[in-house]
């Protein structure tokens, strides 16, 4: 929360487009008969950012860390279990179904799915219009006209307004989606890892559609993956997120730079690398163990099961995301011991027990070294 | 805004490159999921022939004025002196009567036709009633879920377990029969089968990303529910309408076989069944021919649902050359 504060009085207000402060969502878990809660998924656990007018923040972590959640809440299709979401100077958090219905037209959200996010019944020109019909804002002739021009925009050809989802390729209909976000001029559009499910080649173009999209229309993105290379490709600003909360935030210079937290590094350890005399020499860092559950996360800093430097009190107390010694002011980290430049991280060893750790590290980065070089080289 | 779209000239020059279209310009209209469905359905020898047999039971049932004037029997006339043999039993086919008499000297050909038009009317009509009050419950407790799910779920559990022959029976003895009660009877007791399939399937819809999208724009339940969901229940629907008739059509022969059905002396193919039964044995035309309509209709009805569904089933076109 510290940081949170410090961070906005380094920016003004109108600056921000969305802030987001503490967010919490858990779900419950129920079972039996009476559907009594048993447990919670804690999805997010106090998340607090910010994402200034025009840029593009990155967000990045694994399957469940709980990035599409948090998206979720930003665009309040999920009501939050706690913490405040701002948006345009307007607390949107606790507004109901019908008073958020008006603030729809300035968030937009484009899917991962492109099959699942187009309704296979209906005509893509039914689809784009959408917007337009749930708004009142054209009907007829005029709103075709709308649509067959953000077809043109996005790249789709005007002439295919009544053709059906399945009569497009993956690319397109990513297209479709991107469209469909865009009809309503939206001032921040949120999209969800729009390019996971499509080739490397088509990737590139609905990326650059975006890029250009931003320029064009002053939009600012929320652009959620778990690819770190188009992360690294769009973004501004990055923010990692382990297991419902950020761990780092800092822009793409910095982060790529001089990563802070244990876990930012692995990660961008993991990403290969094209230049195999290269992949040798770099530091590769092999985490042990898998996510933790988060229905019930550890204690202290969640990352400290599989952190290579995980102390005492790293298990008791969860560390601040702040700006740590010698960063910039939007650089943020939350670690007690963060990595420092030319620190080798895995030479490191944690100062708490941990059965079989310093085995399965030494072993795996063998392993690794010898099955990857072969295939590197390929 | 036209001038800001000419920045983007070059990256559209280049997407079309990349996604080039092969069809002319002329066909633009795509064949929707239903044109391909009823394409499949065209090709299927069984369903068409269903289709006309269905054709021609309902043509009979519409023209059974134009046949009891050709034939020159009413449905209700009775021929003592013709029809019945001196020992007063009915007589069997002949030229005057082509199925043959019953046993109060009236027309059996006259009479199926006739016939024909309680059971289609029951059978439509119920169905109809069933397939719209169960897709509509289900659909709403599918997508509102929790309080309003359980209830309605525990609702048509209650119907389903109902027994539902002893219901028919206490309920036609207070309110008297009639074809309306005999409606309401079937339809009553087929909406909840209707209703757990939709509810099951709508269940799986609202979970789909083109509903969260359509939340995210703004739309409203009602139009999630009508304009984004609904489309994808008609398939099952059709499906289950189809399939409803002929069930529908044997549970009023039922009720009329019994007695709780529409009343005598309106011909329909359940009471000339009950009225058969003690004279099966001297005179098996009374029984075969309203019997034997009984059975071309529904299963003419069944195999047609079956093509149906299996023409709306996506999974199913794989195996034709649509």
């Amino acid at each position: 929360m510290t940081a949170a504060s410090a961070q906005s009085d380094a920016t003004p207000d109108s600056d921000v487009l969305v802030r987001v402060q503490g967010v919490v969502k858990h779900f419950p878990i129920r079972t039996g008969l009476l559907r009594r809660v048993v447990g919670r998924v804690h999805a997010v656990d106090g998340v607090s950012l910010e994402v200034k007018r025009g840029e593009t923040l990155g967000i990045v972590g694994e399957t469940g860390c709980g990035k599409s959640t948090l998206a979720r809440c930003v665009a309040r299709l999920y009501d939050l279990t706690g913490g405040t979401v701002v948006f345009d100077g307007k607390d949107i958090s606790r507004l109901s179904r019908r008073g958020m219905r008006p603030l729809r037209k300035g968030i937009q959200m484009i899917f991962q799915d492109p099959i699942g996010s187009l309704n296979p019944r209906r005509r893509i020109g039914s689809i784009i219009g959408d917007p337009f019909a749930i708004h009142r804002i054209s009907r007829g002739e005029q709103r075709k006209r709308q649509v067959q021009e953000l077809m043109r925009l996005v790249g789709l050809n005007p002439e295919h307004y009544n053709r059906f989802p399945a009569e497009f390729s993956g690319g397109q209909r990513q297209r479709i989606g991107v469209a469909r976000a865009l009809a309503l001029r939206p001032k921040l559009i949120i999209a969800d890892e729009p390019v996971s499910a499509l080739d490397v080649s088509i990737q590139a173009q609905i990326l650059n559609l975006l890029t250009d999209l931003q320029g064009e229309f002053g939009l600012t993105y929320i652009f959620i993956a778990h690819d770190l290379s188009v992360v690294r490709h769009v973004s501004d600003r990055i923010a990692v997120m382990y297991l419902g909360k950020i761990v780092e935030v800092a822009t793409v210079a910095e982060l790529y730079a001089r990563p802070r937290h244990p876990y930012t590094n692995a990660l961008l350890s993991a990403v290969p690398v094209p230049d195999p005399d290269h992949a040798d020499q770099r530091e590769r860092i092999i985490l042990v163990g898998d996510v933790p559950s988060p229905i019930n996360p550890p204690s202290g800093c969640r990352f400290h099961p599989r952190c290579p430097k995980a102390q005492n009190l790293c298990t008791e107390v969860d560390p601040e995301l702040e700006v740590k010694k010698d960063d910039g002011a939007e650089h943020l980290a939350a670690c007690h011991f963060p990595v420092e430049v030319g620190e080798q991280l895995s030479r490191a060893r944690a100062g708490i027990a941990q059965p079989d750790r310093e085995t399965a590290t030494d072993v795996s980065r063998e392993t690794v070294q010898g099955a990857i070089r072969p295939q590197d080289r390929s | 805004m036209s001038t800001a779209i000419g920045g983007m000239d070059a990256h559209l020059a280049q997407a079309n490159v990349a996604e080039p279209e092969g069809e002319a310009a002329a066909e633009i209209q795509g064949r929707s999921p239903w044109q391909l469905a009823w394409g499949r359905l065209r090709q299927d020898r069984v369903a068409v022939g269903s289709a006309i047999v269905i054709f021609l039971v309902v043509l009979l049932a519409i023209l059974a004025p134009l046949v009891a004037h050709l034939v020159g029997h009413g449905p209700g006339e009775q021929f003592p002196f013709t029809a019945l043999n001196t020992y007063g039993l009915p007589v069997g086919p002949s030229r005057a009567f082509l199925f043959g008499a019953d046993d109060l000297g009236r027309d059996v050909l006259v009479r199926v036709v006739y016939g024909a038009r309680i059971s289609l009317i029951a059978g439509v009509v119920a169905s109809g009633l069933a397939v719209l009050v169960g897709g509509i419950v289900g659909m709403v407790a599918g997508y509102f879920g929790t309080v309003v799910d359980t209830a309605l779920s525990r609702f048509m559990d209650v119907i389903l377990s109902f027994p539902l022959l002893l219901f028919a029976i206490a309920l036609v003895s207070i309110v008297g029969p009639s074809l309306t009660v005999t409606i309401a009877v079937i339809a009553f007791f087929s909406w909840a089968v209707v209703g757990r399939i939709i509810r099951g399937q709508t269940l799986s819809l609202r979970e789909k990303e083109f509903v969260e999208a359509a939340r995210s724009l703004g739309a409203s339940d009602m139009r999630i529910m009508f304009v984004d969901i609904l489309p994808n229940l008609v398939a099952p629907l059709i499906v289950y309408a189809t399939l409803l008739i002929p069930a529908s059509i044997v549970f009023e022969a039922t009720l009329s076989f019994l007695g709780l059905g529409v009343v005598p002396p309106t011909p329909t193919w359940g009471n000339m069944l009950s009225d058969a039964e003690s004279y099966y044995k001297v005179a098996w035309w009374f029984i075969i021919f309203p019997g034997g309509a009984l059975l071309i209709t529904t299963l003419a009805f069944n195999l047609l649902g079956d093509s149906v569904r299996d023409a709306l089933d996506p999974r199913y076109a794989r195996l034709f050359k649509a």
